[in-house]
C-alpha cells in the first residue's frame, strides 16, 4: 500500500486529466466543429464575465454552452455515478454481477417515464418526465426494500430475489402501458427513453445529480474500509466492526437515491455499472479506497465518449447511448477477461 | 482480558443448540472448546464474538457486558480467525491483513506508519511476509489460513477467537500458529477438533454435547477414555507423553484384529 500509493495518486491525477481532455473533445466535436481554445474561452466567460472578450457569434456561444457542455457533462455525472453505484452494489451483495438496477429501480423509472410520455402527464412542466421517473425508481425500491426485510435486517439473498420480482411487475406494466398506446411517435419516444440518452440535458438537469453524487461518493469513500469488509464477508465485517445491518440498509437506500436520481435524468443505461467496476479491479485492485475514486473517473471518461459516438456515428441521427455502451464494451471486457484469466478474480 | 460466559443459551425456534453453557477464562488462558460436530462449539463462539444474540445468559469482557457494547468496540476488544472463508473479491494478502485495522480506524484516518509496522509484523509472525503482494484468492487453503490468523493480530485485540484455527494447516503451521498463539499470551477461546493439539495447548478445556456442557478443567482431568467414549463414542487410550509431559489420546479402531 505504501509503495502503490504514488502510483495510485499518479493514476488519479493521469485520469483527472484525461476526465478534462475528453471534456474538452467531446464539446469540439459535433455537426459544427468547434476549436478548443473557443470552448474554454466561452466557458470561463459564462462562468466569469469580464475575464474574457466575447469575439465569438452568438450561435457558437449556444452550441457550445446551452448544448453540448451540459450534455457532456451530464454524461461524465451519470458514467461516474454508475460506476460507483455498480461497484458498490457488487460489494454489498458480493456478487460481481450485481449492478445498479439490481434493485428494481430502472424499472420503476421506466414505469414512471412511460407513463409521462404516454398519458401526457405534465404536473412539473419540463421535469414531468425526470420526477415521474424519480418517483417511480423510488416506489420499486421501497417495494424491494420492504418485501427483503426480515426481523428488520435485510437479507443478500432475499433482497435480489425481491429486486428481480419486482423488476418483472414493473417491467410487465410498462410494456403493458407500451403496448396498448396507439400512437407510434411515443412508442418510439419511450423506447428511446428506456435504452438511455442524454440528449435532454440542460443546465437545469445538472445541478439534483451533481449534488446527489458529490455527496453520495464522498460518504462510500469514507465507508470503504467497511465496505471492504463486508465484501469479504458478512460475519468477517462484524468482526471487525462494521454495524453490517444498519450499514447494509444505509448503503442500499443511498445506492437506490442515487440511481434513481440518475436514471431519471438519463434512461436506463446498461452496462457501465456491471463490467466498468469490473475492468477497474484488473487495473487497482479490490480496495474501495482506490476502486471507488477511479471508478467515478474511468466511468466518467468511459460515457463521456460513448456519447461521443452516439450522436456522431449516424448524425444527424442520434442512437440511444445504452445500444453502444453494450456493444462496446462487452467485446472489449470478453477480451479482457480471457487477456487476465477470470473476471471474478483471477482464481 | 478475562472472559466470563454465565449461562448462556441460543438456540434456532424450537431447538436449543447452545443450553446453558459457562466459560471461565482467565486473564492469558488458553481455552479449549471440544465435543463432536454439531455440539454447539462454532455457536457458542459466535455468541461470543456477537454474531449470535443469546436468548439467556451474560458475556463478560473483564466488567463489560459483550451485547451492550458498539460492533466497533467489540472488534477493539475480540479478534476472530473463522472457519471459512468465502468471498469474489481480488484482494491482495497485505490488503486483507490491513482490514484488522478496521476497528482501531475513524472514518477519514488514513493507513498510519504505525499501521504499516503493525501488518508487516503480523505477516512475519505467520511466515507471509514474503507472499504479502500476492493475491489472497489464489493462496491454498494453510495460506490463506495463515493470512487471517495475521489479520487477527494486526487487530491487537486483547482476546482471540479462534474457530478450528488449524483446519486446513498441515502439521507444521498446525502447530507454528498455535505456538504463536500461546506465545502471544493473550486470552484465547479456540475451537478444536484435534484432542491431542488442545491437550498440548489448552490450559483448560469445555466438552460440549449437543449444547450441553458436559465436563471442564485441565486437560488431564478432563481427557479420560471413559468421558472420549461418552461423547465422541470411540474408544482411546490416553497417557502422558514423556517428551512433552501432556496428555496423549490414542484412539483404538473398532476392529483392531484386522491390524494384527
Amino acid at each position: 500500500m505504501t509503495t502503490s500509493r504514488l502510483g495510485f495518486g499518479t493514476l488519479l491525477s493521469g485520469l483527472s486529466l484525461l476526465l478534462l481532455l475528453s471534456v474538452t473533445l467531446a464539446v469540439m466535436i459535433g455537426p459544427v466543429p468547434l476549436a478548443p481554445d473557443l470552448v474554454w474561452r466561452v466557458a470561463f466567460h459564462e462562468l466569469a464575465p469580464g475575464l474574457v472578450t466575447p469575439d465569438w457569434e452568438a450561435f457558437q456561444r449556444n452550441i457550445i454552452w446551452e448544448l453540448r457542455f451540459p450534455r457532456v457533462l451530464l454524461g461524465g455525472l451519470v458514467g461516474a455515478g454508475l460506476a460507483v453505484i455498480g461497484a458498490t452494489m457488487q460489494a454489498l451483495v458480493r456478487n460481481p454481477l450485481a449492478d445498479p438496477y439490481l434493485l428494481g429501480v430502472s424499472s420503476g423509472a421506466s414505469l414512471g417515464a412511460v407513463a409521462v410520455i404516454l398519458f401526457g402527464f405534465n404536473w412539473f412542466g419540463i421535469y414531468s418526465l425526470s420526477f415521474a421517473a424519480f418517483l417511480g425508481a423510488l416506489l420499486a425500491f421501497s417495494a424491494v426494500y420492504l418485501l427483503a426485510l426480515q426481523g428488520g435486517r435485510l437479507t443478500t439473498g432475499r433482497l435480489i430475489l425481491a429486486g428481480v420480482a419486482v423488476a418483472y411487475v414493473f417491467g410487465a406494466l410498462t410494456n403493458f402501458l407500451i403496448y396498448n398506446a396507439d400512437n407510434g411517435e411515443q412508442v418510439k419516444s419511450v423506447i428511446f427513453w428506456m435504452l438511455g440518452g442524454l440528449g435532454g440535458a440542460r443546465w437545469d438537469y445538472l445541478g439534483m445529480p451533481a449534488l446527489a453524487l458529490a455527496l453520495g461518493t464522498l460518504y462510500l469513500t469514507v465507508q470503504a474500509r467497511s465496505l471492504n469488509a463486508l465484501s469479504v464477508g458478512e460475519e468477517t465485517a462484524a468482526t471487525l466492526g462494521v454495524d453490517t445491518s444498519r450499514f447494509r440498509q444505509q448503503i442500499f437506500a443511498l445506492c437506490a437515491l442515487l440511481t434513481g436520481t440518475l436514471v431519471a435524468v438519463s434512461g436506463g443505461i446498461g452496462f457501465v455499472g456491471l463490467m466498468l467496476p469490473h475492468m477497474l479491479r484488473f487495473l487497482v485492485g479490490a480496495d474501495h479506497r482506490r476502486l471507488l475514486p477511479v471508478a467515478a473517473l474511468a466511468g466518467a471518461i468511459f460515457l463521456i465518449w460513448v456519447d461521443v459516438l452516439a450522436r456522431t456515428v449516424v448524425a444527424p441521427q442520434e442512437l440511444p447511448i445504452g445500444i453502444i455502451t453494450a456493444l462496446l464494451g462487452a467485446p472489449f471486457f470478453l477480451w479482457l477477461m480471457r487477456r487476465n484469466g477470470d473476471a471474478l478474480g483471477r482464481r | 482480558m478475562r472472559v466470563d460466559v454465565c449461562e448462556v443459551s441460543w438456540g434456532v425456534a424450537e431447538a436449543r443448540i447452545v443450553r446453558e453453557v459457562s466459560l471461565d477464562c482467565p486473564v492469558g488462558s488458553f481455552v479449549g472448546l471440544i465435543g463432536p460436530n454439531g455440539s454447539g462449539k462454532s455457536s457458542l463462539l459466535r455468541c461470543i464474538y456477537r454474531i449470535l444474540q443469546p436468548d439467556a445468559g451474560i458475556i463478560q469482557l473483564d466488567t463489560e457486558d459483550v451485547w451492550r457494547l458498539t460492533a466497533r468496540q467489540a472488534a477493539q476488544r475480540i479478534g476472530v480467525v473463522l472457519q471459512e472463508h468465502s468471498g469474489e473479491f481480488d484482494f491482495s494478502v497485505r490488503e486483507m491483513v490491513f482490514m484488522g485495522r478496521t476497528p482501531h480506524k475513524t472514518l477519514f484516518e488514513r493507513d498510519s506508519s504505525e499501521d504499516v509496522r503493525m501488518v508487516e509484523h503480523a505477516l512475519h509472525q505467520v511466515g507471509m511476509l514474503a507472499f504479502a503482494e500476492r493475491s489472497f484468492l489464489t493462496l491454498s487453503g494453510g495460506e490463506k489460513q495463515r493470512v487471517l490468523v495475521a489479520r487477527a493480530l494486526a487487530q491487537q485485540t486483547r482476546l482471540l477467537v479462534l474457530d478450528e484455527p488449524t483446519n486446513h494447516l498441515d502439521i507444521r503451521y498446525q502447530l507454528e500458529v498455535l505456538d504463536l498463539v500461546r506465545a502471544l499470551g493473550v486470552t484465547t477461546i479456540a475451537a478444536m477438533h484435534d484432542l491431542n493439539l488442545a491437550a498440548l495447548y489448552c490450559d483448560q478445556l469445555y466438552v460440549l454435547k449437543s449444547g450441553s456442557l458436559v465436563a471442564s478443567g485441565p486437560p488431564e482431568e478432563v481427557l479420560t477414555p471413559a468421558l472420549i467414549q461418552a461423547v465422541y463414542g470411540v474408544q482411546a487410550e490416553v497417557a502422558l507423553h514423556p517428551a512433552t509431559g501432556r496428555l496423549h489420546v490414542v484412539f483404538l479402531p473398532r476392529c483392531t484384529e484386522v491390524f494384527r
